[in-house]
């Protein structure tokens, strides 16, 4: 019986000297899985100009009706993505989102995307909704911030083409 | 059954009538067969192929023109050697159509695959996406994958205005037509046409200004595709996003049933907003149809403006005030005027407001009375259409008459359906001073003297005075549709009393399709003079009022009464949605509610009584329930809750007995059948589920004593220079529709129109700023010289700003 206490205590004590699983978060953060869903963020192309074209598909994919997208008219002078729509309006509200990730595949221009950040809490509810700007990602180096006023008649379209518009 | 055919499509049995395209037949069974170009409201033309299908005859022997029958004693079918097009084929005796086979399958696949060769395939950012026929009939029959080489797509226009209020995208446009079919053949206005041929056609507008017609919006509901869309709902909403409420049109007295689709907006603050308004199906009313005026003005409703605080004047100043001191004090003042209170009340408010506004006014030992300038509903009362009247079911045998009414300007929906029911052979009459739209479907015109409507109807009493008169005698069913172009009160009155005499002396009434309907100002002209608010005629307020209580009505806007007069008759009570002209010479304002906010019902021009529920947040309170409040602080018990008002009407009010919101919602199944999955077959209209509403009978129907008026000719005006007539104009300033700011650019700046002659005498030239002197009234405006105006006459649209005089009379005309 004295064996098997002192066997048991040596495996306790044998964590000791082991390395320690635990992070000290917040000062170390780990990183999260490839396929992690965490906050979403509305991706821009290289141009600066926004991909998400206001079509609120993602809203309708969405279970728990977490998204509230409006739409309005782009013009060559003030353009904010590609083709005739964008969004004027978008929020997602945190505390309903149950990060499913079925906005992202309804998407048809991989403009929402569920990224790493996970650092999601409120202290009210009001703070839960994340509007367009806190989701839309920064501009990359040499594009240009939206509004966009562009060439006559060069970014007329979305859809199908959603390659990176030049 | 002689007129009937029994035919099997895809193994079911039917037997419809003979003339039936295939695909109406089918239809009927529950069997949908796609369709692009074909719409059941529309002649069908074959230009999509969509519906092909395979056909099998019965075989007849060609000498002897004999069935021939095969070895089982069964007649025998052949099918035909190619599919054919069941929108174009009319049924047959024994006919076989096969829509489930392989081959038609094939077919089908084809075609879709062709017009997506051209198709920009953009849904997620098209407004059709959601409700759009080739959208579904893509994912039914669609090959799912294309052969073609997408480098050769077509590049075409994608943001191209036609009008102010419709955009073309030129990519989506599948060719059907339906659009220039419906605007051609339905409405009567060339406006759109297909351009250049085959794959480079395109549709364009011929008119200037572009997309000129009242009736645009239609088209977008029935264009298959998201080709044309609305100005006013582009990138608003998707349609499965929305809400949807049951309404009535509040700005005509067709009384169109509406859908209205709401969504929480961003922009308003989160409020719950009328995103657009769509038609819903009511065969016997608007069919499937609305004007641009009913789909585009309903903005009034979430105007900024609206009032929403009741206002007091305190020290000379109109200052928001709580709810309960506001309706106090209006109480108070109200019972203390007794026989002194004048109460007047607007042709827009509902049944429900204006019974409770006259059973508190009268309660008080007041007198209540309808704001209007046309007469003539004691005699739509007594010998108005009768029970189950349509103008659908009109044609040969029928004959219309329409005096003293512009019908396009004043019921754009009855123009469509007169005119239909013209085009099948119903004898149309149009009695005016001057040409209108209507006259083009006529088969007699007749032109008077402004001033001598009422001579005419009575002239035609006289047997074998005209063609006209013959026709109309002589005729199976007879209706009369008077307006009040050029008339006052008493005029419109005598009008409609020699409309009624007409009738009456050629046994036209009491019948379905036979008898009087008012071209009426307001939504419910008619519902108000049920309810039993008379009009006093041109006087605003009786003479004695000591306070008056003024309820959707601005008569000191409209130059009825000067402000000064109105508070001259002591304490003013007003409810309106905005702070009117009427509304700032108030004592004590209270704010109501839009009718999209409550519950109500309006009667239209054929006495139907329809039913609308509420769709956006309340602000403000609904007019009964005002009226009902005031009522109680004064000591009189009325009911606020609509359906219990609806209750004591029936109780009340002889014609409307038996009447219960409930059965105001009943339906019974329409044909066509619109809405639900079936996009592709009858366009976006909305299936009408929340009710048909009820017509009531008129006094001879409930079977009254009908007798002839006493009625004299008044004699025929001077007539030495200029005659000015005040004209109604669809799209105007009134209070409500003037919020529509969408409308604007077709709301026209006041003038005055002129003959060419007239002009050229006066030296006035098309665009000259002109000063106009009539019966009191003196207005600078613009002269239009482009000869609608017949010669003496000179036309001047009411309400767009300038009041106009009541009546038709000489005026002088001047340059500068
Ligand atoms: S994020 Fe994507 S799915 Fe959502 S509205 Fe924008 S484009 Fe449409
Ligand atoms: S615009 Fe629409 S309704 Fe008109 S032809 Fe093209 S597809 Fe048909
Ligand atoms: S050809 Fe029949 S629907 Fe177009």
């Amino acid at each position: 019986m004295f064996v098997e206490f002192v066997r048991g205590l040596a495996t306790t004590f044998k964590q000791i000297f082991e390395e320690p699983v635990t992070a000290p978060y917040p000062e170390v953060k780990r990183p999260v899985a490839a396929r992690f869903k965490g906050r979403h963020e509305l991706k821009r192309y290289d141009n600066g100009l926004e991909k998400c074209i206001g079509c609120a598909l993602c809203a309708a994919a969405c279970p728990a009706d977490a998204i509230f997208v409006e739409a309005a008219e782009n013009t060559d002078a003030v353009r904010f993505s590609p083709g005739e729509r964008y969004a004027s309006t978008y929020e997602i509200n945190m505390l309903r989102c149950i990060f499913c990730g079925y906005c992202a595949d309804a998407c048809p221009t991989e403009a929402i995307v569920l990224e790493s950040n996970y650092e999601l809490s409120f202290t009210n509810r009001d703070s839960s909704i994340y509007t367009k700007d806190m989701l839309i990602v920064p501009v990359l180096p040499g594009g240009e911030p939206t509004p966009q006023k562009a060439p006559p008649g060069k970014f007329g379209r979305a859809i199908p083409d959603m390659k990176d518009p030049e | 059954m002689a007129d009937n055919v029994t035919l099997t499509i895809d193994g079911a049995r039917v037997t419809v009538p003979k003339g039936t395209l295939i695909v109406d037949a089918a239809k009927r069974l529950g069997n949908d067969i796609p369709v692009f170009c074909y719409h059941p409201k529309l002649q069908p033309v074959g230009m999509c192929r969509m519906c092909l299908v395979e056909v099998g005859r019965v075989q007849r022997d060609r000498a002897s023109g004999q069935v021939i029958v095969d070895e089982n004693g069964q007649p025998r079918v052949v099918m035909a050697p190619k599919l054919e097009t069941a929108c174009t084929t009319p049924v047959e005796e024994g006919m076989v159509v096969i829509g489930a086979s392989g081959r038609v399958k094939e077919a089908r696949d084809d075609i879709l695959e062709f017009l997506l060769t051209s198709h920009p395939l953009d849904c997620p950012v098209c407004d059709k996406g959601g409700e759009c026929p080739l959208q579904n009939l893509t994912i039914a029959h669609g090959p799912g994958q294309s052969r073609f080489i997408f480098e050769e797509k077509f590049r075409l226009a994608k943001q191209l205005p036609l009008g102010e209020l419709i955009y073309l995208d030129r990519e989506r446009c599948i060719q059907c037509a339906r659009c220039i079919r419906f605007q051609n053949d339905i409405v009567d206005d060339r406006v759109l046409s297909f351009y250049e041929r085959g794959r480079h056609l395109e549709i364009i507008t011929c008119s200037e200004p572009g997309f000129d017609s009242k009736f645009s919006g239609n088209t977008t509901d029935i264009c298959p595709v998201g080709a044309l869309t609305t100005t006013d709902f582009r990138f608003e909403a998707r349609p499965w996003e929305m809400n949807m409420a049951a309404s009535i049109c509040p700005h005509c007295p067709v009384g169109c049933n509406l859908t209205l689709n709401t969504r929480r907006e961003a922009r308003s603050g989160g409020q719950m907003v009328i995103k657009r308004v769509m038609p819903r199906q009511n065969e016997q009313v608007n069919e499937i149809w609305v004007c641009d005026k009913g789909r585009f003005g309903h903005h009034y409703a979430s105007s900024s403006d609206r009032l929403t605080r009741p206002l007091v004047r305190r020290d000379g100043k109109l200052l928001e005030a709580a709810w309960e001191e506001a309706l106090e004090l209006a109480a108070g003042q109200l019972k203390a005027a007794g026989a002194g209170l004048a109460g007047l009340a607007g042709g827009r408010l509902s049944n429900e407001d204006l019974y409770n506004f006259r059973q508190v006014v009268t309660g008080l030992g007041g007198s209540a009375a309808l704001n209007t300038r046309m007469g003539g509903a004691e005699q739509t009362q007594q010998v108005g259409v009768g029970l189950g009247t349509n103008f659908a079911e009109m044609g040969p045998g029928t004959a219309i008459l329409v005096v003293a009414s512009d019908l396009e300007e004043e019921a754009p929906i009855w123009w469509l359906r007169v005119k239909q029911a013209a085009e099948r052979g119903a004898t149309l009459i149009v009695a005016n001073g001057r040409p209108t739209k209507t006259d083009r479907a006529a088969r007699y015109v007749i032109r008077y003297a402004y001033g001598q409507e009422v001579a005419t109807v009575l002239g035609m009493l006289v047997t074998g005075s005209s063609e006209a008169a013959e026709a109309l005698a002589r005729a199976e069913n007879s209706v009369i549709l008077f307006g009040r172009e050029g008339l006052d009160f008493a005029g419109s009155t005598a009008l409609a009393q020699a409309c009624a005499n007409l009738l009456i002396a050629t046994n036209h009434y009491g019948r379905p399709n036979n008898g009087l309907v008012g071209v009426w100002p307001d939504a419910n002209t008619q519902g108000a003079w049920d309810m039993g608010l008379p009009a006093r005629g041109q006087a605003v307020l009786p003479v004695g009022a000591t306070a008056s209580w003024i309820v959707a009505a601005d008569p000191v806007g409209d130059g009825e009464i000067s402000a000064e007069a109105l508070r001259a008759a002591g304490f003013v009570v007003v409810q309106e949605l905005f702070l009117t002209p009427t509304a700032q010479a108030a004592d004590v304002v209270l704010p109501a509610a839009s009718w999209v906010e409550r519950e109500g019902t309006f009667t239209n021009g054929e006495r139907r009584v329809q039913r609308f529920y509420p769709a956006i947040t309340m602000k403000g309170r609904p007019d009964f329930q005002i009226a009902a409040e005031i009522g109680a602080r004064a000591g009189l018990s009325v009911s606020s809750h609509a359906a219990q008002i609806m209750l004591a009407i029936a109780e009340n009010v002889p014609a409307y007995a038996g009447l219960t919101y409930q059965k105001l919602t009943e339906v019974v199944k329409q044909w066509p059948e619109v809405g639900g999955r079936d996009l592709y077959y009858g366009g976006a209209s909305y299936t009408n589920r929340q009710g048909l509403g009820v017509q009531v009978p008129s006094a001879a129907e409930r079977g009254a004593d009908i007798t002839a008026g006493k009625l004299a000719a008044p004699p025929p005006p001077a007539r030495n220079g200029l005659t000015l007539v005040p004209v109604t104009v669809l799209y105007d300033r009134s209070t409500t529709f003037v919020r529509s700011q969408v409308m604007h650019p077709y709301v026209p700046r006041p003038y005055v129109e002129l003959n060419t002659a007239d002009a050229a005498r006066l030296d006035i030239q098309d665009g000259d700023t002109v000063t106009v002197e009539a019966a009191g009234v003196r207005v600078t405006l613009t002269a239009r010289v482009d000869g609608r105006a017949p010669e003496g006459v000179a036309l001047m649209p009411a309400d767009l700003g300038p009041a106009v005089p009541a009546v038709a009379g000489p005026a002088t005309i001047q340059k500068g």
